[in-house]
Formats: structure tokens, C-alpha cells, sequence
């Protein structure tokens, strides 16, 4: 887990391009990267699957991560527009040349929803939450991941890739785990 | 019976009369053009800053562009047209003024300026060109690099009468 966290990290934060960019920009690469680092993090405390922890205190971490990655993406979506205010109103307004921008967008705003989501999740149904929320981190992670792979920056190509896939299959295993068992417990149920 | 004839009647010769248009629509810019005028890019007028100097190069220098200036149509070579370009350099963020130069076409339309090393910003490595001289209309446009170990980018105009 260090590792497939501490690699990328470490690629990214000793990359060359670091030494052509203001802290604002650097700053926002990086909150980006984080972000990513997260979406590895929490499929894994959603389904307590992260050893030393608790059920109880894994669904809380992961409330707390969860407000650091929409933190993180606020961060790095606000510090891009400080550098280039007219590339970061393409994105948003999908106008946008570059082929990843799409896939950022809506995951950050899927990522929105999610949290918002959290927020009221005791008016809905154990099932509608359920269901809801986790398609809506599907797209988060599945969004992000694309947006990072068609990028070129900070990080190195592999540690990223790895990364992607491993938040992608935690995402994918966490989500289909449960409705497994579900069907296992209620075997006649259809 | 006699009126949805006369309606069918007025359809087909309708119809007769917006292909006939249509073609001869067709005909006239093809016999006016062969050479079909570069649209702007998306995102290519991003970080434009109006009346940049015409420079010997941009910078310290390293990183070539070059490209042609051509007229719609015959796709004769333009002499003298100002090209203006930027791009997030080792010197320099795309906002930055000191990013930004232009240079003129010389008698075969071909233009050739330096600047330093691009490097990737905002997840591509790329360059912003534009044309803005109002004697033609304008073009923007904003070439990648193949690689972002690249030390030059191509990148050509065909401009049409504003």
C-alpha cells in the first residue's frame, strides 16, 4: 500500500518539469495526484479491507478522506484556472482541446454528487444509497483514472498506470462484493 | 384529390429547384478554391496577448517553429504576413509576455522563429500560432508535439480575405 502510494508520489514530486512551473501550478499537479492516491484508499476503507482497522473506524476514515478528495480536486481544478484561466473554462464548459479534460470533469462533478450524496444519505433507503453512491464513485474512479492516463505531466507513466488499475479493480471488488453476498444470503430471491 | 397532386407538383419542382441550387452552390467555391482555409483551433486563442513584438527569438532560443502562410484558394505563398506564437517554455509560463514573439513570412511565405524548449502544460506539450493582421481573418491555432522531447513543431496557414 506504501508503495503503490509512495512511488507515484515520489516520481511525481522529483519530476523535471517541476523546475518550469510557479508553486500555484505545482501546488494544483499535485493536489491532483493526491486525489488520485486517494481514489485507491477509499474503495478499500468503504469495504474495511485495510488491515489494523475496524469497520466502525474504516467507514469514518473514509468520511474523512472523502472530504480531502473533494478538497484535493477543488484544490487542483482552482490552482489550474490561476494558471490558465482560459484552459480550465474550456474543461468546464467541455470545450475544451485536450481529449482527458472530459473525463476530469465528470468525475469531479460525479465526486460532487457522491459527497452530497453522503451528506444526506439518513433520508434515503439503505438500498438507494447504496446503489447511488457507489455508481457515482464508479464514475469518480473510473473518470479519474482515464483523466490521469491521457495526461502528460508530473507523473511517470508505469507507477501511474498502476495506480489507475489498482483503484479501478478495488473500486470494481468493493462494489461487487457485497451484492454477491446479498445473493448468497437470499439465495431464492430474485 | 386534384389538390394533393397539385401539392406533390409543387414538392418535386421544390425539390428540382433546391438541388439544382444545391448544386451549383457546390460548383461555385469549388471552381473559387482548391486550397481550403485553416479553421481555428480549439483552445488555440488561450493566453493570446495582443501585438507581440516581432523578435529575432523568443528567449534564449533552442526549440525551432516553422511553417508556411499560403492563400485560400490558389494557394499562393503569402510574403510579409506577421505570424505571432507562445507556448509554457523552460523560460516561461504561457501568460508570461516574455513567452510571446512573432516573426514575418519571408518571399515563399515560409516562416521560422525560436524559443526555448517547450514543455508540457495543462497535460499536453503544445504551441499556440496565430494570425491576426486583419488583411485576412484570423486564425489560431495550437499544434502538439509528437513528443515532448521534440525540439521543433511544424505548423502551416492558409488564409482567406477578411
Amino acid at each position: 500500500m506504501l508503495l503503490t502510494l509512495g512511488v507515484p508520489l515520489g516520481f511525481a514530486a522529483s519530476s523535471e518539469y517541476l523546475a518550469w512551473r510557479d508553486p500555484i501550478y505545482i501546488s494544483a499537479g499535485f493536489a491532483g495526484v493526491i486525489a488520485l492516491c486517494l481514489l485507491l484508499v477509499q474503495p478499500l476503507l468503504a469495504a474495511g479491507w485495510l488491515p489494523g482497522l475496524h469497520v466502525l473506524r474504516s467507514r469514518r476514515a473514509h468520511r474523512v478522506v472523502g472530504t480531502a478528495l473533494v478538497v484535493s480536486v477543488i484544490v487542483h481544478v482552482t490552482g489550474l484556472w490561476i494558471t490558465s484561466p482560459p484552459d480550465i473554462e474550456d474543461a468546464l464548459l467541455l470545450l475544451s482541446p485536450t481529449p482527458f479534460s472530459v473525463w476530469g470533469v465528470a468525475a469531479m462533478w460525479a465526486l460532487f454528487a457522491a459527497a452530497l450524496l453522503a451528506a444526506v444519505r439518513r433520508r434515503l433507503s439503505p438500498r438507494t444509497w447504496r446503489l447511488a453512491h457507489t455508481s457515482l464513485a464508479s464514475v469518480v474512479v473510473f473518470g479519474g483514472a482515464v483523466h490521469a492516463m491521457l495526461i502528460e505531466g508530473t507523473m511517470e507513466p508505469i507507477s501511474k498506470a498502476v495506480l489507475c488499475a489498482l483503484a479501478a479493480i478495488a473500486t470494481a471488488v468493493a462494489a461487487v462484493v457485497p451484492w454477491l453476498r446479498a445473493r448468497r444470503r437470499a439465495p431464492g430471491r430474485r | 384529390m386534384s389538390e394533393i397532386g397539385f401539392e406533390r407538383r409543387a414538392l418535386l419542382l421544390g425539390g428540382g429547384a433546391l438541388a439544382t441550387a444545391g448544386v451549383a452552390g457546390l460548383d461555385l467555391p469549388a471552381r473559387a478554391s482548391g486550397l481550403a482555409a485553416t479553421p481555428t483551433m480549439r483552445g488555440g486563442a488561450n493566453n493570446y496577448i495582443p501585438g507581440a513584438q516581432i523578435v529575432e527569438r523568443i528567449g534564449g532560443g533552442g526549440f525551432v517553429i516553422s511553417g508556411t502562410v499560403r492563400r485560400a484558394g490558389d494557394g499562393a505563398p503569402l510574403a510579409g504576413q506577421r505570424i505571432q506564437m507562445w507556448a509554457h517554455t523552460k523560460e516561461g509560463s504561457e501568460s508570461d509576455p516574455r513567452s510571446h514573439g512573432a516573426t514575418l513570412t519571408d518571399a515563399n511565405g515560409v516562416f521560422r522563429l525560436e524559443m526555448p524548449q517547450i514543455i508540457p502544460a495543462l497535460g499536453q506539450a503544445h504551441a499556440h500560432l496565430a494570425y491576426d493582421s486583419m488583411e485576412f481573418e484570423t486564425v489560431f491555432l495550437r499544434p502538439l508535439l509528437s513528443s515532448a522531447r521534440d525540439t521543433s513543431l511544424e505548423a502551416h496557414f492558409v488564409l482567406q480575405r477578411a
